[in-house]
């Protein structure tokens, strides 16, 4: 078998790693959407979809195979160019971003040392399909939402690299493997204790950078119908809305590897060697990345949509001053060697 | 060896198809657009140089918001392309000649007289195992730590003076601080309970009376 593997040329192989992580991630995005509907419809006292397939199993295949018969519009005065590849713009990097994804302690497609810089950096890139399509549709409401998701992803970027500071500064290093194996120990070794602040600050950055609610000023469907996308119809529409969430799944599992020590189990090594479920191994960063999922979910059935001004007031009145001042915190733990977490 | 020169000049083709493209696009939106493929293609270079901090770092900052904000102001901005366009022809010669003197001037500081491959030779390949976001950290953090530190106070110094030049206070905007918001209270802010004597119809005086009834 590894004669085998070895034998295939260079290409084939990163081909073949390639589908292993974006076709369960294609599923994992149509099967979020359903769960979607489904807890928030059993928070809002509804079942939620029942109809196709077994208690509405197979709702999202029927959704797609809907999207993909329906016509493709485009607007006359639109820039045709530019409003057919803005899609493919927002969910490039969305994808792209889990060559550098460490699944276990070795599973990982391209170990790059910089790895989180270059999250980082793709992460940055998913705005321009978002402005995009908001100028090509040429609509006001597009373009409005464009200017409105341009100007959050920008201020809650600040906040979400300082964030991110926080957890380089803690660990001592970019590679995201090397983020993990600096948090071993148990639950309270994990970061999410010493860096709690920064912590809160992300995952509520990372709602925000995604357009999710309470956050989602830039759809808005009372205001400006479905801000930069209301022009789009068929597999267009589709594909910004996988890239959604393939990046809301990106978040979470960033979250689970940052914070909650991604493939680590909660319980010491020393009670846990070998005994397959409970032991550190990819189940526990599956476990992590769900409940941050969830918690997406949770967060937009539960709060309004915040007002605009009051967006950007958070982003960077309170995160940004939060972030930078736990920085300090932090920085003053490392170099004094706090136990448990730097006493090493 | 033979794959990474067919990447290069993938990458450097790119680059220069995308340059030009900046520059010879009537709609301003298009050429921002090119500027952002001809940044994602040289930081592309700088990777297959093992700067990869260097090239992940090009893309976060120039891709990732310098640009953005740059089409962000492009796209507010309804310019009028034929006006632009007219004295193409007349302002051709003077532009011709800036182009040849700026090339003359690039080709005797960067010949290869001076950064040829005989006085550059490639160096070897460092390998996987250097890890050049902490050597660069190292050099910046110790040997040149007086001039990033300085440049890091310009910088803050041009932030302060960019938000106080252009900050202005609008008396008629109706803005509510959401912290004042926030503390109001329920006795003395938002709710004031005012008692009044329980009074019937029949009681109250005639004229009030008559004064309800016109």
């Amino acid at each position: 078998m590894i004669e085998l593997w070895n034998a295939l040329p260079l290409l084939i192989q990163i081909l073949l790693k390639v589908i292993v992580i974006v076709l369960p991630l294609l599923g994992l995005v149509a099967y979020y959407t359903l769960a979607e509907r489904k807890v928030i419809g059993y928070m809002q006292v509804r079942i939620g979809p029942n109809r196709v397939g077994w208690r509405g199993l197979l709702q999202p295949i029927a959704d797609a195979v809907k999207l993909m018969m329906k016509e493709i519009v485009v607007p006359t005065q639109a820039d045709k160019t530019l409003f057919v590849i803005a899609p493919l713009i927002s969910i490039v990097p969305a994808i792209a971003a889990w060559a550098v994804f460490p699944f276990d302690a070795t599973l990982v497609v391209a170990d790059i040392h910089a790895s989180l810089l270059y999250i980082l950096a793709l992460s940055s890139l998913g705005v321009y399909g978002i402005i995009i399509a908001g100028w090509a549709s040429n609509s006001k409401y597009a373009l409005l939402g464009a200017m409105r998701s341009a100007a959050q992803l920008v201020a809650y970027e600040i906040a979400m690299g300082f964030a991110l500071v926080g957890v380089l500064v803690a660990a001592g290093s970019l590679n995201l493997g090397e983020i993990v194996r600096a948090q071993t120990g148990n639950v309270f070794t994990w970061f999410w204790l010493p860096l709690l602040p920064l912590f809160g600050v992300y995952v509520i950055a990372g709602v925000a950078e995604t357009n999710r609610a309470p956050f989602d000023v830039a759809e808005g469907e009372s205001e400006i119908v479905a801000g930069f996308h209301v022009e789009y119809s068929g597999m267009g529409f589709a594909v910004f809305f996988l890239a959604e969430y393939a990046n809301m799944i990106l978040i979470s599992a960033l979250t689970a590897l940052l914070f909650m020590g991604g493939w680590l189990s909660p319980l010491p090594q020393s009670w846990v060697q070998g005994v397959f479920p409970l032991d550190d191994g990819f189940q526990w960063l599956l476990l992590k990345t769900f409940f941050i999922m969830f918690v997406f979910l949770w967060l937009r059935a539960t709060f309004p949509r915040y007002r605009y001004d009051q967006i950007m007031r958070l982003g960077w009145k309170v995160f940004i001053p939060i972030t930078i001042v736990w920085i300090l915190v932090v920085a003053g733990g490392v170099v004094a060697k706090l136990p448990p977490w730097w006493s090493a | 060896m033979g794959f990474e020169k067919f990447l290069f000049y993938c990458f450097a083709a790119m680059t220069v198809a995308a340059a030009g493209m900046v520059i010879s696009r009537r709609n301003p939106v298009h050429a921002v657009l090119w500027m952002v493929v001809a940044f994602v293609s040289s930081a592309a270079l700088w990777i297959l140089l093992e700067a990869e901090f260097l090239g992940i770092v090009l893309v976060l900052v120039y891709v990732g918001a310098v640009m953005v904000l740059f089409l962000f102001v492009v796209m507010m901005l309804d310019i009028d392309i034929a006006t632009l366009r007219a004295g193409f022809i007349r302002y051709l010669p003077v532009g011709a000649l800036v182009a040849a003197v700026m090339l003359i001037e690039i080709v005797l500081v960067v010949g290869p007289a001076h950064f040829g491959l005989t006085a550059f030779p490639a160096p070897a390949p460092a390998g996987v195992a250097v890890n050049n976001t902490h050597d660069l950290g190292m050099l910046l953090y110790t040997v040149y730590v007086y001039p990033v530190e300085l440049a890091s106070v310009i910088l803050l110094v041009a932030i302060v003076a960019a938000i106080r030049l252009t900050l202005r206070w609008r008396p008629d905007s109706k803005y509510i601080d959401p912290a004042r918001q926030v503390r109001v209270k329920k006795g003395p802010d938002r709710l004031r309970i005012v008692k009044m004597a329980s009074v019937g119809p029949a009681e109250m005086p005639a004229a009030s009376l008559a004064d309800t009834k016109e």
